[in-house]
């Protein structure tokens, strides 16, 4: 069995002392699509800032590589963030920015390329989410599905060896959903990228999901691949592929 | 990398974390006549290394077509993430220093132009709004009131209160010289109406409500509340201006007579404690000493101070660009803005009224 790439147990996060997430544990395997499933509200964007450390667990573990995170410093931590994209919910680029530098500020961060080198490694990262014509654009002059679009061109800018996605489908037209799926997976398969999705679009999940995660009210109800997934005598999990809401 | 027979040899890692040393090697090695480029002991490549490859070939004056060796690992992520033949937008250079003063003038005649606008519509909703509530949320002139008014009391109290102790002390040390001591309640009482209540409370409330308007529409403007107001046919200048309009017309006179009365009660403590004045005497020097115009003309200038204060708010509100960063840049210039031009509008006061 493949060892994973990210591993939590027994997380528990709070906002206050209202238990968010109760005793997650779960692991993401390399070079695989995870998809996080869950209800509005149940703590899947909640667990990701907290593998992220963008929120600070209350107690458990997550390592990432291998290693233990939450009780890494900073600076060994930045390390660990500088392998990994993240999409946002929406999108969250610096609107005081134009695409182009948003895109530019992981690569002048953490490499050392030179800056002939970066403009072309942007030049074709636009060209994958189709907005080299937005180049010079700032994020209040694009539409949602634009946005979401730049905001992925950055989480990918340094090839990362892990993509998480929040809601990248959400608000986009089908067409736009499923040329974004198709990313997604060519990443994956050019640049054996591991990635985590969250997502409700159950023709998306169909498309790319390896493994399925499902979360109910701050638990976790499911791990599994997506086959087993859609086996399960699990009710809210087999609602959900049934009928494809919550 | 390796040179030999006019060809260029690389072989492992091409990625982010090697292109580095490799385009300093290439560098060194440019000038040599190079023809081809082998790839096929390359194991791993990334877009920084198909970047790499695209800048060679440019640099060599290469064709990809038939100056490549790759292997399959190459060949695919060449496809991908090749730049070649990709149109992109030109990016914008930065303009150089006339073309910048030249695009500062049209930006501040177009500001100008904005602003009249903005005053105009103010007022006119303003002066509907008074007999027309419609299109204002309930009670936002009542909750305004309590923001700009009697939250701010205390702080207006307490500054007045310092100023005309310090005003009163001051000048008392110079009048006692000349046994001169009832000229205090003079200078406290003159000063305060005309000039220190009314300016002292318009800077606090531009530092309070100026920025607190100007970072509430500016938020409002870049998370897209603005545009969702409009496209329910809501006025956004009727629905979040109008009511801190009349809130702050309502409000500056009361705080200006606050402040005033204070400050003056500030000189009394002085002129009985520091200059042994009885307090009897002193009210009634001042009762002697002020005329019913001076005490308009302090209360009558605050008013255009107040709406000073709403409008540069507003404008610099309605005008943000950018996001966080936007809303911080315009808070800080509303507030520096209506300093500037209560203090101008000041002046102007001061000449028409006692030049």
């Amino acid at each position: 069995m493949k060892k994973p790439i990210i591993s939590v147990k027994n997380l528990v996060a709070k906002y206050g002392e209202e238990i968010i997430l109760d005793k997650i544990s779960m692991d993401i395997f390399p070079q695989e699509v995870t998809v996080i499933l869950g209800g509005s509200g149940c703590g899947k964007t909640t667990l990701i800032k907290n593998i992220l450390k963008l929120y600070n667990p209350y107690s458990g573990s997550v390592k990432i590589f291998d290693e233990e995170v939450t009780t890494m410093d900073e600076q060994e931590f930045d390390d660990i963030l500088s392998k990994i994209g993240m999409l946002f919910q929406n999108g969250a680029l610096l609107n005081s920015l134009s695409i182009y530098d948003n895109v530019a500020i992981p690569l002048e961060q953490h490499t050392a390329l030179p800056k002939k080198i970066i403009d072309k490694m942007i030049k074709v990262k636009l060209d994958l989410v189709n907005l080299s014509h937005a180049v010079n654009m700032i994020p209040s002059e694009l539409s949602g599905g634009m946005k979401k679009r730049a905001a992925l061109a950055r989480a990918i800018a340094l090839d990362p060896d892990i993509l998480i996605c929040d809601e990248p489908s959400a608000g986009l037209d089908p067409l736009t959903s499923a040329n974004l799926d198709e990313l997604i997976l060519k990443l994956k398969d050019l640049l054996n990228m591991t990635i985590v999705i969250v997502t409700h679009e159950l023709a998306s999940i169909h498309r790319i999901a390896d493994r399925i995660i499902f979360l109910d009210n701050g638990k976790l109800l499911f791990s599994g691949t997506l086959e087993e997934a859609k086996q399960t005598d699990i009710v809210e999990v087999r609602t959900f592929f049934e009928v494809g809401t919550f | 990398m390796e040179y030999r027979e006019q060809s260029l040899f690389f072989d492992g890692e091409l990625t982010k974390h090697t292109v580095p040393a490799l385009s300093y090697n290439f560098a060194q090695v440019k000038n040599q006549l190079i023809v081809t480029l082998d790839l096929r002991m390359v194991t791993k490549i990334d877009s920084a290394g198909i970047a790499f490859i695209d800048e060679m070939l440019l640099q060599l004056d290469l064709e990809p077509g038939n100056s490549l060796y790759m292997n399959e690992i190459v060949k695919t992520a060449y496809n991908t993430f090749t730049s070649v033949g990709i149109k992109q937008a030109k990016i914008v250079v930065k303009e150089d220093h006339f073309t910048r003063l030249g695009s500062a003038f049209i930006i501040f005649l177009n500001s100008i132009k904005d602003g009249i606008s903005l005053i105009a519509d103010i007022s006119y909703w303003s002066f509907v709004g008074i007999f027309n509530k419609k299109g204002q949320r309930k009670g936002s002139v009542i909750q305004q009131a309590l923001f700009i008014g009697v939250d701010a009391l205390g702080i207006i109290a307490l500054l007045s209160m310092i100023l005309g102790l310090i005003l009163a002390l001051q000048s008392a040390a110079q009048l006692r010289q000349f046994g001169a001591n009832i000229f205090v309640a003079d200078l406290m009482g003159v000063s305060m109406v005309t000039e220190m209540g009314p300016i002292l409370t318009a800077i606090i409330l531009a530092g309070r409500s100026g920025s607190s308007i100007a970072s509430e529409i500016a938020t409002m403007k870049v998370t897209e509340e603005i545009d969702a107001l409009k496209m329910m046919a809501i006025n956004p200048i009727r629905y979040i201006v109008v009511p801190k309009f009349h809130a702050i017309t309502i409000c500056i006179p009361l705080l200006v007579t606050a402040s005033t009365l204070i400050g003056i009660f500030g000189g009394l403590i002085i002129a009985v404690t520091y200059l042994e004045l009885s307090a009897t005497v002193f009210v009634n020097r001042i009762f002697e000493v002020l005329t019913f115009r001076d005490a308009i003309i302090g209360l009558g200038k605050s008013y255009f101070f107040a709406w000073v204060i709403v409008i540069i708010g507003s404008y610099y509100g309605f005008n943000v660009k950018g996001g966080a960063e936007g809303v911080g840049k315009v808070t800080t210039q509303a507030v520096v803005a209506s300093i500037f031009w209560v203090i101008i509008l000041d002046a102007i006061n001061s000449l028409i009224f006692y030049f």
